[in-house]
Order: structure tokens, then C-alpha cells, then sequence
């Protein structure tokens, strides 16, 4: 597998796995399609949630993608842009407490709670290093196009992997809340969900980690 | 923190109703003249132990005066909405405030034979961070353990408003205040909610010099304590409706909202009418344009009796008021239990139809006339009063105190503690278990009963019953 295929591979598993947690959201379209006792509120929810960790991931994907144009930096980036993922998740590993803030939007804002969890999990900060590698000059060959069309190329990708993974999220926590809703039973929820904070914050430090070493190895080129 | 929801939490009323039933319950005593510690009693309610009904462990706090009241988890089902991001948590820990003191006990009954203090918060602490004192209902929800007082600062409790405050459900470190525009709540009491609507319901009882010396009867004759239900915007922090249930419907205690939080209605309790003596209960709902309403839907009449029968208080009056004093309402939504504290009755109401409660049973014990006996012969002091459901529904447990300085008042003399369990018919129905009786320590009270792994008046669920 190419560099290029594994890092979109990426992509889609952060997707999957941001998805598949409870914590970013799926059971509320279950909540909401029972609540409101309708089952097109559950696709209704499910998009609600889907907008708002787009949201959140072009909100830190997009000033990387800007800074992506300083070719010159791209090494020294790469490597600021790991060491913050690393450092979140060591952030996270010690302070296990979820942000208080995010118990105070009401449950009719699931967009903007969607991007707010987001945002305070770092889940669009994971995608940085995934990113920074596809948008790495030696692969698109950047490092000959002019700044304009390679930024606009770059805020393009930041675009298409922010959707690619929020496709991705979003059919994995679909296809939870509906087989929950249609056939699971909510007895589904209390036996699925694990507590995946120290695998979060893990997975953070080896993303980062992963950012870390390759921006050396692309200094060094 | 678990790795996995803690096992008695669960996502609807209805799930809650078939989890494993109770072996345990946690019984609160209480010293009446502060002359002893208060402390928490840990009783076997399991039917086929050798020890049914025996106090098994007795936890007894290391001050005076607490004056112990009702208490909570702090965690519940309420943690499995992804919306407050615990869902980690442990039931672990009960939150026992002193409603005298202002003191609070967080309580580790992990194991509950080996219950232990885990932490004390000191009243100073309580004043100093929230100006509230006199804290009373615990409810876990989704910013953290949220606690009312009914008292605000100062020596009297009078300096401002009582109101709720938030406690961090980890370290139970006291956060502050709770509300962000109160309108003009100005007494305070229970509370409740239904979280995925997003609106909370508050009750009003009276200021710290209305009880704590004793009912007030100028105060009451002249509409002096609580007649007013508030509606919250819960997450926004803010009164958004009052609903003045009439002057004359003194103190509006119980707070019960349908467990199922697809129904938008619920009930409150208020203790006595005054222009009549009746007890009653309203029956509150959430309209189509988001606004509340409440309606009278039981009353229970006073019984006509000697004056020689009555205490001072009640001579005057020829005749014995039910005084509604707590109300519970089953998982399914179904039965509504009221403790007619005066009468010394358990009333059992089907309110399938909210708005057209239908008496279903009833049992008789103590009271302040009728001083009916227990199926096994003995005297049962005060009447029924702080009432709690098994999840399954099929027992109710009550205890007899109602408060230290009003218990002298109504029921003068030393009556005894008291807890009792009754069997609830498959439709209805209640009959008083014979074999269940729990014998207090000397000198003590018995007050609120909480159910190991939650019970009717604990858990808030985030998912309809289907």
C-alpha cells in the first residue's frame, strides 16, 4: 500500500472510529426518533450531528490547510502540528474530566453540541497529521505549482477529507442507531459502549507521534 | 470511572423495572433533639435472607445535629445520554445533606456492610461558595449532582433566596449556584426534570423560621408557606414560568414527573388546604406551545374528630387533616403513592389517566387519631410518611418521621421509629407485609429510604419506554 492510499485509509478509520463511539453521538438519533415517535427524526439527528463535526473538522483542518502553502516550513509544521496532537492527548490522558460547558447546550442543538464535543476532544486535531502527510508538497507535487493554485488545491483537500471522514463517522453511527432503533433494542447501548477515553487519548499521542517522525523525515529530504 | 455503564443504570423506566430487584435498602435515622449522632442504616430487604428486615450495618456520622432528611446517588441513569459525557461514572456514593446543619456526608456503600465516610463538606463551605444553606434534594443530571437548599444566607436562612446549587459529580466539589434567572422564586423545595425536553420543575415548603422551630400556625392560617410551582429552562438556567396554585394550597412539597420522558406531565403534593383541611394533588402538563399547566386531580378529606383526640395545634379545628406529606410514582408511570401523614393512610392511585387518578388501594397505619396497628401487633408511631417504590414496582417501603420539631407538634411523646414494606396487587391493591419490620435503634427517627441500584425517586432516564 502506497503512503498516499494508507493516509486516506486513515481518513476513513478516524471516521469509523469517531462513529462507532457513543460519546460523538449516535444514541441522541435514536433519543430523538423515539422521542419524537417518528422514525424520519433519527436521519434528521444523524445529519445534525454529521454537520457539526464537519464543522469542527474544517474549523482545524482549513488554517492548516493555509499554512501548507509556507513550503518552506512544511517540515517545522508538521512537526508543530504533531507535537500539539501529542500534547493533547497527554492533556487528556492526565485530565480525565469531560468539559462542563458541553452538559449546557440543550439537547434541540445537536449540531452545535456535535461541534462543540468535537472541537473539545480534539477529534479534528487527529485528522491534522493525516492530513499535513496527503497534503505533503512530494506527493502533489507542489512544490512546483504557484501558492495560489496550491493553496486553493489545499483548502480543496482540507474540504474533501473533512467529508470523506464525516462520511465515514457518520455511516458507522448510523448503522448503530438504526439497527438500535429497527432491531438492537436500547439494551444494545449499555452492552456496546466502553469507555474509550484512554484509547482516545492514545490514539491521539500516535497520530501525533506518527506526524512527529515523518515531518523529520521530511526535513531531512 | 467504569469501563463499561455502570450495570443499574439503564436507558428507559422500563429496562430499570426488570434489572435485578433489591437486596439492600439505606434507611436514614436521625436524632430528634441532636443529642446523639444521626446516622445511616444499611436494612436486608432481601424476602428469603435468615436476617429480612434487620438493620445490618449501622454508619453513625462523627458530629450532632445534622438533623439527616432526604438524600441521593450520586449517579444514575440520567449518565447515559452522550449529552453530559459521564457515563463512566460508579453509583457508588449517597449524598446525605444535613438539613439542619447545612453539613453534607458523601458516603462510599460500595460495599454496603463496609459503608464509609468518603468525604465532609463543611457548612462554611456551602455558604461560603453558593449563600445557600439547608440543603435538601440530590438529583444527578447533566452537569453534575445537583442539590436544592431551602434556606439562603445569614443565621436565619433569610439573607436571599434559597435555591439549587451544583456539585461536581467526581470530586463533589461544591461549584456554585445554579440558577441564572430565578423570576421570582423565592422558597423552595423539591425539584425534577425531564432532561431530553430540557425543563426542570421546582416546589416551594417555606423559610428556615417556618420550620425549623416548628410549624408556624399564623404563617399557615394566613397562606404563608409555598403554594407556587416554578418551570425551568433547564440547561439555560432560567424560570421561564410560575404557576400560583392558589394561596390556600399550603406548602407544595413533592415534585414527581412521569419517569418516561416521552409524557410530558407530572405530579405535586401539597400538604394542606387550608380554606377546607384537604390534602391534594395537582396534576402539571407541558402544552403544545411549551408552556405548563396544572390542575387539581385528588383531593383527600379531613376526618372529623374529638378534640380530645387532637393535639393543641388541631384542637381548634374539630377534625384531623390528611396533611399529604410525600407522594411516589412507580417506573411505569402507573401508580402514585400518597402518605396521608395525619390520617395515617397509604393511598395508592392508578393515574394511568393523569388528569383522572382512580384510588386503587389503601392501607391504614398510625395516625394522629386512628393509631392503627401493624398485621403483627405492633404500635407504629406518627403515620406513613417518606414512601419509596421498588423498581419493579411490586413493594413499597415508608417510614414514619416527618421532621423532628413538626413531628413533636402533631404526634407529641416519643412514638418510635418506623419502617414498613407493603405488597402491591398485580392491578392495584396494596396489603401490608406482616413479616417486614425494621427495629430502630433507641432515641432515633427513621426519615428517607433510598433502593440499592436506584429506585422510583432517584433516576432520571434519557430514553422513552418502548
Amino acid at each position: 500500500m502506497t503512503t498516499q492510499a494508507a493516509l486516506w485509509w486513515a481518513v476513513i478509520v478516524s471516521g469509523l472510529y469517531h462513529g462507532f463511539n457513543p460519546g460523538m453521538g449516535w444514541p441522541l438519533a435514536v433519543s430523538a426518533a423515539l422521542m419524537e415517535r417518528k422514525t424520519s427524526a433519527l436521519p434528521g439527528a444523524l445529519l445534525a450531528l454529521a454537520g457539526g463535526h464537519f464543522l469542527a473538522m474544517c474549523a482545524i483542518l482549513l488554517p492548516f490547510s493555509l499554512m501548507v502553502t509556507l513550503v518552506y516550513w512544511e517540515g517545522q509544521i508538521r512537526l508543530g502540528a504533531g507535537l500539539l496532537v501529542v500534547g493533547l492527548g497527554i492533556y487528556l490522558l492526565i485530565n480525565r474530566k469531560h468539559p462542563r460547558f458541553l452538559a449546557r447546550v440543550p439537547p434541540s442543538k445537536l449540531a452545535l453540541w456535535s461541534f462543540l464535543a468535537a472541537m473539545a476532544h480534539g477529534a479534528g486535531l487527529m485528522l491534522v497529521p493525516i492530513f499535513l502527510g496527503i497534503c505533503a508538497p512530494g506527493s502533489l507535487d507542489a512544490g512546483h505549482e504557484a501558492a495560489e493554485s496550491l493553496m486553493a488545491s489545499n483548502v480543496g483537500m482540507a474540504f474533501i477529507v473533512a467529508g470523506i471522514h464525516t462520511l465515514a463517522m457518520t455511516l458507522a453511527g448510523g448503522a448503530l442507531a438504526v439497527g438500535m432503533y429497527f432491531w438492537l433494542g436500547l439494551k444494545f447501548l449499555t452492552r456496546s459502549w466502553f469507555n474509550l477515553d484512554v484509547v482516545w487519548a492514545l490514539s491521539l499521542i500516535l497520530v501525533g507521534g506518527i506526524g512527529i517522525m515523518t515531518s523529520s523525515h521530511t526535513t531531512l529530504t | 470511572m467504569n469501563l463499561r455503564p455502570d450495570p443499574t443504570f439503564h436507558p428507559t423506566a422500563k429496562m430499570a423495572m426488570a434489572a435485578p430487584v433489591e437486596t439492600v435498602a439505606f434507611t436514614l435515622m436521625l436524632s430528634p433533639d441532636g443529642s446523639k449522632p444521626d446516622g445511616l442504616a444499611v436494612v436486608d430487604v432481601d424476602p428469603t435472607s435468615d436476617t429480612y428486615g434487620d438493620i445490618l450495618h449501622s454508619l453513625f456520622m462523627p458530629n450532632l445535629g445534622d438533623e439527616f432528611h432526604h438524600f441521593g446517588w450520586n449517579a444514575c441513569s440520567s449518565a447515559l445520554s452522550p449529552l453530559t459525557g459521564h457515563a463512566f461514572l460508579e453509583r457508588r456514593y449517597l449524598i446525605i445533606p444535613g438539613i439542619r446543619s447545612s453539613r453534607i456526608y458523601i458516603i462510599d456503600v460500595k460495599e454496603p456492610l463496609k459503608a464509609k465516610i468518603h468525604k465532609i463538606i463543611e457548612p462554611e463551605e456551602l455558604f461560603e461558595k453558593t449563600g445557600y444553606s439547608r440543603p435538601h434534594t440530590i438529583h444527578c443530571g447533566p452537569e453534575g449532582i445537583y442539590v436544592s437548599t431551602l434556606g439562603g444566607g445569614g443565621e436565619d436562612g433569610t439573607d436571599g433566596p434559597p435555591g439549587i446549587f451544583i456539585m461536581d459529580c467526581e470530586t463533589f466539589e461544591i461549584l456554585g449556584r445554579y440558577e441564572m434567572d430565578r423570576g421570582i422564586q423565592d422558597k423552595h423545595y423539591d425539584f425534577w426534570w425531564n432532561l431530553p425536553r430540557d425543563y426542570m420543575v421546582s416546589s416551594e415548603w417555606g423559610l428556615p423560621p417556618q420550620f425549623e422551630n416548628g410549624i408556624v400556625p399564623e404563617d399557615l392560617l394566613s397562606n404563608k408557606y409555598g403554594h407556587t410551582i416554578h418551570f425551568w429552562d433547564l440547561r439555560a438556567r432560567k424560570n421561564v414560568q410560575s404557576i400560583d396554585l392558589g394561596e390556600n394550597h399550603q406548602m407544595a412539597l413533592e415534585i414527581r414527573p412521569a419517569h418516561d420522558p416521552a409524557k410530558e406531565y407530572g405530579f405535586c403534593g401539597v400538604v394542606v388546604d387550608t380554606s377546607n383541611l384537604q390534602g391534594a394533588i395537582f396534576t402539571w402538563w407541558r402544552k403544545e406551545d411549551g408552556t405548563f399547566e396544572a390542575k387539581k386531580t385528588i383531593t383527600i378529606d379531613p376526618v372529623p374528630a374529638d378534640a380530645d383526640d387532637l393535639p393543641d395545634l388541631l384542637k381548634g379545628f374539630g377534625a384531623c387533616p390528611p396533611l399529604v406529606t410525600d407522594i411516589d410514582l412507580s417506573l411505569d408511570d402507573r401508580f402514585l403513592y400518597v402518605a396521608c401523614w395525619g390520617l395515617g393512610e397509604m393511598h395508592q392511585y392508578d393515574v394511568s389517566d393523569p388528569m383522572n387518578p382512580v384510588l386503587a388501594g389503601k392501607v391504614d397505619l398510625g395516625g394522629i387519631v386512628k393509631k392503627t396497628k401493624h398485621p403483627n401487633g405492633k404500635d407504629f408511631g406518627y403515620g406513613p410518611q417518606m414512601v419509596e417504590i421498588s423498581r419493579d414496582g411490586k413493594r413499597v417501603y415508608w417510614t414514619n418521621s416527618l421532621y423532628s420539631t413538626w413531628d413533636d407538634q402533631f404526634y407529641p411523646g416519643e412514638r418510635g421509629a418506623a419502617m414498613v414494606c407493603a405488597d402491591v396487587g398485580k392491578d392495584g391493591g396494596l396489603t401490608l407485609n406482616k413479616d417486614f419490620w425494621v427495629e430502630f435503634p433507641e432515641g432515633y427517627r427513621s426519615h428517607q429510604i433510598r433502593l440499592e441500584g436506584g429506585d422510583c425517586s432517584t433516576d432520571s432516564f434519557c430514553y422513552p419506554s418502548v
